[in-house]
């Protein structure tokens, strides 16, 4: 099943218009910067964000930042309470008649997926619960990346981590699997969720088009190249973008009323080892000898999933 | 509009607190329950529930979360009340340290209550004083009357221009919260009229005004400039609070000053007190004066920013002064003391001995006789502190639990 209202068709369909500059402080190849980027081409100026610690508070270094609308950094645990108090007192004003309706905003939660999956969890899930109107951007290079690719809730089975070193005695890297933070706000029935890549932008700005008319809790998860913390040249990072959706190890999908909508599904999956090999963090996997056990499990837990939906 | 013919009713220090916010017009409370505390957002929700009052009344899943919303409602235009206590003040303290940086107005109130580890309930000032480096403002009360009045006027300070800051208004657990005292309630129009509604000082995040707030900084210089801000907004305070409090001693009669001075004129020996035990020290005084001891009592009301010029002004010349604190910094002593020390430090006047004691610690009561005790150890030239107000009987009990359970 496929979603039918479609905004965008090409990618010169897309705003010209810019939410943030050119130019900040963030790697080169970042694939999350690109998503936001892409995210704010669609949602427009009147955008406050409430960032978590992570990559992204680079953006705004005082005294610059890239942003048309206004930001608000916070703390790593506490992002999502900062949107409910700015939400809360947008409410109050407009119901006490000292706010304009021009002056009202969209209030969106950036933060990465250590805050997301980890210490900002309990405060979202209690967000999500008082059925807070946000949106929440949460770009995911499936490690504390800021601080120089730490595992986090979201690292996959199989990556090698600053710490899940590979030794003889751990082959594998991270031997736990990675956090579903889709299902994880699935089962609080969350208006909208919805998963990203920045190598598809049509996908990615249909979708901001179509949560941006709904109400409360939106969920986006972008998942981010990381070449730093992946190991692969900027110039490859939206290439990895695209192996991670046409290896099915990343499914593009809406989750709307309920019912998951896969947005794409690859008819002919491309064995995970593409998308693994050409990354620094799955080195491990293929030299100096294949791990075929670790290959194997990974592009099992793949099959299993879509099993599901073929 | 008085029910009673007097607008003086009897109200636990938890009401005083919230008829503080009620007629301060709070607009938004994101609350969390703990003890002691819960009765002051109990009794906002009921207000807000039933129309009382106008805004929002959010339940938030902790004092992180809590003090964060506090903060960026505040940087978005309300005027914002909350609560918390002890281990509440310890989960929240990363927001609290973040949004007093924003320099954002609006008033919490702490219920002092002791820190785990052992877990308890009663009095005890550690809490509060964990927040000293904070940035916020801090007012502590004595009694119920103070604690209404200190919310007012803690608005008023809070949202001054050259503020700006948090301000905390501080009760002792269990004594003040849930114990009962004639508190005069000024009508809504006084209030108003005193604290008119909010017009922040500083920009407010809407539209048509976008702006980047609380952006990161490198470079120690640029962090030291912000900081340096924050230090001269906080010290302005002392100064805001004087201007305040003689508006609000026009409206409503009563006069505060950062220090409060009792039989301090002719005193030779000084207790240094806050909150509520400043009221059981006040007895003391009074019960040695018969016995023909010259003493006296400061109380602070305002920790931050410190009154150190007041405080060396009211302590010069005196013989002898004990600094009671219902704290504890294990391995150092009282928190205060040092603080009290540095303001006489340097000075030809500065009294001949000052003393660290510690009591009150988890509600331990602080009896006559632990005064009449502190008096003997500043007669005792070898005395040193920390002097530890917990005796040969306080001991005894301990044994007698033990044995109880056979331990």
């Amino acid at each position: 099943m496929t979603t039918t209202a479609e905004h965008h068709k090409k990618i010169k369909d897309l705003h010209p218009q810019e939410g943030m500059a050119p130019g900040s402080p963030l790697c080169a190849g970042c694939g999350g910067l690109e998503g936001i980027r892409l995210a704010l081409k669609e949602l427009g100026d009147n955008v406050l964000v409430c960032n978590a610690a992570g990559c992204f508070t680079l953006l705004s270094v005082y005294p610059f930042t890239p942003f048309k609308g206004s930001w608000l950094y916070t703390t790593m645990a506490a992002p999502v309470p900062a949107a409910q108090g700015v939400r809360d007192a947008l409410d109050i004003r407009r119901s006490h008649n000292r706010l304009a309706n021009e002056d009202d905003f969209q209030v969106m939660v950036v933060a990465g997926d250590g805050s997301s999956a980890d210490m900002g969890l309990s405060p979202t899930s209690a967000a999500i619960h008082r059925g807070l109107d946000f949106i929440y951007f949460c770009y995911d290079n499936e490690a504390y990346g800021n601080t120089g690719f730490q595992l986090s809730g979201t690292s996959p089975f199989g990556s090698a981590t600053q710490t899940t070193p590979v030794t003889g005695e751990h082959p594998a890297g991270s031997e736990i699997r990675k956090k579903d933070l889709f299902e994880i706000w699935k089962a609080q029935n969350p208006p909208y969720i919805a998963t990203v890549s920045p190598r598809e932008p049509i996908d990615l700005s249909n979708k901001f088009a179509r949560a941006k008319t709904m109400k409360g809790p939106r969920l986006f998860i972008c998942l981010s190249p990381c070449p730093t913390g992946w190991g692969v040249d900027p110039k490859d990072s939206l290439l990895v973008a695209k192996l991670a959706v046409d290896t099915g190890i990343f499914p593009l999908k809406e989750y709307v009323d309920g019912q998951v909508i896969h947005n794409r599904i690859p008819r002919k999956r491309i064995p995970v080892e593409k998308y693994l090999e050409p990354q620094k963090r799955f080195h491990h996997l293929f030299v100096p000898k294949r791990q075929d056990d670790i290959i194997a499990k990974i592009q099992a837990g793949v099959d299993r999933y879509w099993e599901r939906y073929e | 509009m008085n029910i009673n013919r007097s607008n003086k009713r009897m109200l636990t220090g938890n009401k005083a607190a919230a008829w503080g916010a009620r007629l301060a017009g709070v607009e938004y409370v994101p609350a969390f329950p703990i003890t002691p505390q819960t009765e002051i957002v109990e009794t906002l929700s009921q207000w807000f529930a039933g129309g009382t009052l106008k805004g929002k009344f959010t339940n938030m899943d902790s004092e992180h979360s809590m003090f964060m919303a506090a903060g960026s409602a505040a940087a978005t235009g309300v005027r914002v009340f909350t609560a918390s206590s002890s281990q509440g003040i310890l989960y929240g303290m990363e927001s609290l340290y973040t949004v007093t940086g924003w320099r954002v107005p609006f008033v919490m109130v702490n219920v002092s209550r002791g820190l785990a580890t052992p877990i308890t309930l009663e009095a005890d000032h550690n809490d509060v004083m964990s927040t000293r480096d904070c940035g916020l403002i801090q007012l502590h009360a004595e009694t119920c009357q103070e604690i209404l009045d200190f919310v007012l006027m803690g608005y008023k300070i809070a949202e001054h221009p050259l503020v700006s800051v948090p301000v905390l208004v501080n009760m002792d657990g269990f004594v003040l919260s849930f114990s009962r005292e004639p508190v005069v309630i000024p009508d809504e129009k006084s209030a108003r009229d005193f604290l008119p509604a909010f017009q922040p000082a500083q920009p407010v995040f809407q539209a048509s005004l976008p702006m980047a707030r609380a952006s990161a900084v490198f470079g120690g210089g640029t962090y030291t400039y912000f900081r340096i801000q924050q230090d001269l907004a906080v010290r302005q305070a002392e100064t805001v609070f004087n201007e305040t409090a003689v508006e609000f001693a026009d409206r409503f009669g009563r006069h505060y000053e950062p220090l409060e001075r009792f039989h301090l004129d002719d005193a030779e020996v000084v207790f240094v007190m806050s909150n509520s035990f400043a009221t059981k020290g006040k007895s003391a005084v009074l019960r040695l004066r018969k016995q023909g001891v010259k003493a006296g009592l400061l109380k602070i009301r305002m920790f931050r920013p410190f009154p150190d010029e007041a405080v060396a002004n009211a302590l010069k010349g005196r013989a002898k002064v004990a600094v009671i604190d219902q704290n504890l910094a294990p391995g150092m002593g009282g928190i205060t003391y040092p603080e009290i020390v540095a303001a006489m430090y340097g000075r030809d006047d500065c009294p001949q001995k000052i003393l660290s004691v510690i009591g009150g610690l988890g509600g331990k009561d602080i009896k006559e006789n632990d005064f009449l005790s502190i008096v003997e150890k500043l007669n005792d030239p070898e005395s040193k502190g920390p002097v530890f107000l917990y005796d040969e009987g306080d001991w005894k009990q301990f044994q007698q639990m033990q044995k109880i359970a056979q331990l």
